[in-house]
């Protein structure tokens, strides 16, 4: 890799550093830094309009920063919020798209779908997917070329409840084996210490907290410590939970601290 | 009131007891189904009377013979027609002009219609010219095209082909740029060229607008293709039509409209077939 020769720190894949980005006079990324270290699972937190879909997508990419640098590893692959199939392309060849039509192909690509369990459908088109299914889709075209660097951008968003839960699973799954460095913008913290190894927040164009999360893994939702963590973050967030409905346990995590 | 508690035991009994009395069935709001059987009967029920009304007209000498034809003359002629082999002679010339006319003027329409949306450059290029040329009826060149290439095929197939060409162009163009522009920011993310971005995903994406635009650019063919045939010409369903307009032939003038409404009705059910060879995941749908 380009990058590792260049830079002594082996082991890090990207490296943002005095980011800055303008819309107009609102300004969404104001001198951010970020290093992301290979097979390390980093979850950017922040509120809606903070920045962190254009952080992610000067990574991807389709976007350039006003000023700073930005170093990124190739393959990077991209799970948006929404599935984004090709809907006139069956399910595998939208899994191996711009890989090429070959035998070699097919088998990755079949290999992706078992992997997020959808090789009945290989032969199917888009349309007769569900939301979740879909979704699955997009993460196995996102892994069938086993990126250096994978970027989620609120990947669970558009999904219900439940499959939302099934499918956060399966991405923890899928990291820990292919480990891939991983950028998750979301806005859910519960989803953020499920899977992350780091937490960062975005806030006011910079990263505000910086955490890494020392929980065992696998983890399960509302397991020992992540009460605290929640509540530390929801601060970072400006969310005051004392004043929920359940205030009373939450507000004793707070406490805690 | 309590509907739900009952306090005395239930028992059956002929007269419900009082919190059910208040009860009724819920309001009919819907409207019930008729069966499918009496609608196609009510479909078909008009055009029989009309049918009746000409055949039972023409019989009893309501409808005089050189105003219109009965039913059966009709048949009789169109079947002498086929026959005599006259009819293939006019409709293979006719249809060969439609076909010709339609392919030369969908093609540069679909190629233009392409360029034009694919590329900013192609646009500015071709877009304002096409915009202004379209303002202008087809018909109106019929003077000029005779002029410039005389009363033979070429100026009619010409006609038909611009006629054609209008629906084609503004369709692919409209389609090529409805694609969902998520999409082409997935591609290139996942590192497709121009060219996969183009036959992958712009294509696709306008093929139902280009169906449209080849639908309407058949009936524009077919319209232009009547104008061409009985201005000026010796052969095809529009020159047969005229020759029997000159000798009062009116069974001769209703099996020459009736082809043209064939041309019609067949040029719908080849656009269907192509939709279908051509779009299958559009009927692809989730599974019930």
């Amino acid at each position: 890799m380009e990058l590792r020769a260049a830079r002594p720190m082996t082991g890090v894949v990207v490296r943002v550093a005095e980011a800055r980005k303008a819309f107009g006079a609102r300004v969404v990324l104001d001198g951010f830094d970020l290093e992301i270290r290979a097979g390390e699972f980093v979850a950017l937190l922040g509120t809606s309009g903070s920045g962190k879909t254009t952080l992610l997508r000067t990574l991807s990419g389709l976007d350039a920063l006003d000023s700073g640098e930005i170093l990124v590893p190739q393959p990077c692959t991209v799970v948006f919020q929404e599935p984004r199939l090709v809907p006139s392309k069956r399910i595998i060849d939208n899994v191996r798209l711009g890989l090429g039509g070959g035998q070699a192909t097919a088998a990755q690509a079949l290999a992706a779908l078992d992997e997020v369990g959808l090789t009945s459908h290989a032969r199917s088109w888009p349309a007769v997917l569900s939301g979740g299914e879909a979704q699955r889709v997009a993460l196995a075209r996102a892994l069938v070329r086993a990126p250096k660097l994978l970027l989620l951008d609120e990947p669970f968003g558009a999904l219900d409840a439940l499959t939302r839960l099934k499918m956060q699973s399966l991405v923890a799954d899928l990291c820990a084996r292919h480990r891939p460095a991983v950028l998750l913008v979301t806005h859910d913290v519960d989803e953020a210490i499920l899977l992350a190894d780091r937490i960062l927040v975005l806030s006011q164009g910079r990263a505000t907290v910086d955490l890494t999360v020392d929980l065992p893994r696998p983890r399960i939702r509302q397991g020992a410590g992540h009460g605290a963590l929640r509540a530390r973050l929801l601060t970072a967030l400006g969310v005051d939970e004392g004043a929920g409905a359940d205030g009373g346990i939450r507000m004793s995590n707070i406490l805690t601290i | 009131m309590s509907l739900a508690v009952s306090k005395s035991p239930v028992k059956p009994s002929a007269t419900p007891d009082k919190a059910t009395q208040a009860l009724a069935p819920p309001p009919m709001l819907y409207h019930s189904r008729t069966s499918s059987r009496v609608s196609f009967a009510r479909r078909l029920l008009v055009p029989i009377i009309i049918l009746t009304a000409w055949e039972m007209g023409s019989k009893y000498g309501y409808i005089a013979d050189n105003i219109l034809a009965s039913p059966e003359e009709v048949i009789a002629s169109g079947h002498q027609l086929i026959v005599s082999g006259v009819l293939w002679h006019h409709l293979s010339i006719s249809l060969l002009r439609a076909s010709l006319g339609l392919l030369a003027g969908g093609g540069v329409g679909l190629i233009l219609g392409a360029a034009a949306g694919l590329s900013r450059v192609g646009e500015e290029l071709i877009d304002p010219t096409i915009q202004m040329w379209r303002a202008i009826p087809f018909l109106a060149l019929v003077p000029l095209l005779i002029i410039w290439f005389g009363i033979g095929e070429t100026s009619k197939i010409l006609l038909i082909a611009m006629a054609a060409a209008k629906p084609m162009y503004l369709n692919t163009f409209g389609g090529v740029r409805s694609v969902d522009p998520k999409l082409v920011e997935m591609g290139r993310v996942f590192g497709l060229s121009q060219k996969q971005l183009i036959f992958g995903l712009y294509l696709p994406a306008a093929l139902p607008s280009i169906m449209v635009g080849l639908r309407l650019a058949m009936t524009l063919a077919l319209i232009a293709l009547i104008a061409v045939e009985v201005i000026n010409t010796s052969q095809g369903i529009g020159f047969l039509m005229l020759q029997a307009q000159e000798y009062f032939q009116t069974e001769i003038i209703i099996v020459c409209m009736l082809l043209y409404a064939l041309f019609g009705l067949g040029s719908d059910l080849l656009v269907r077939v192509l939709e279908r060879v051509l779009l299958p995941w559009n009927y692809a749908r989730r599974g019930r």
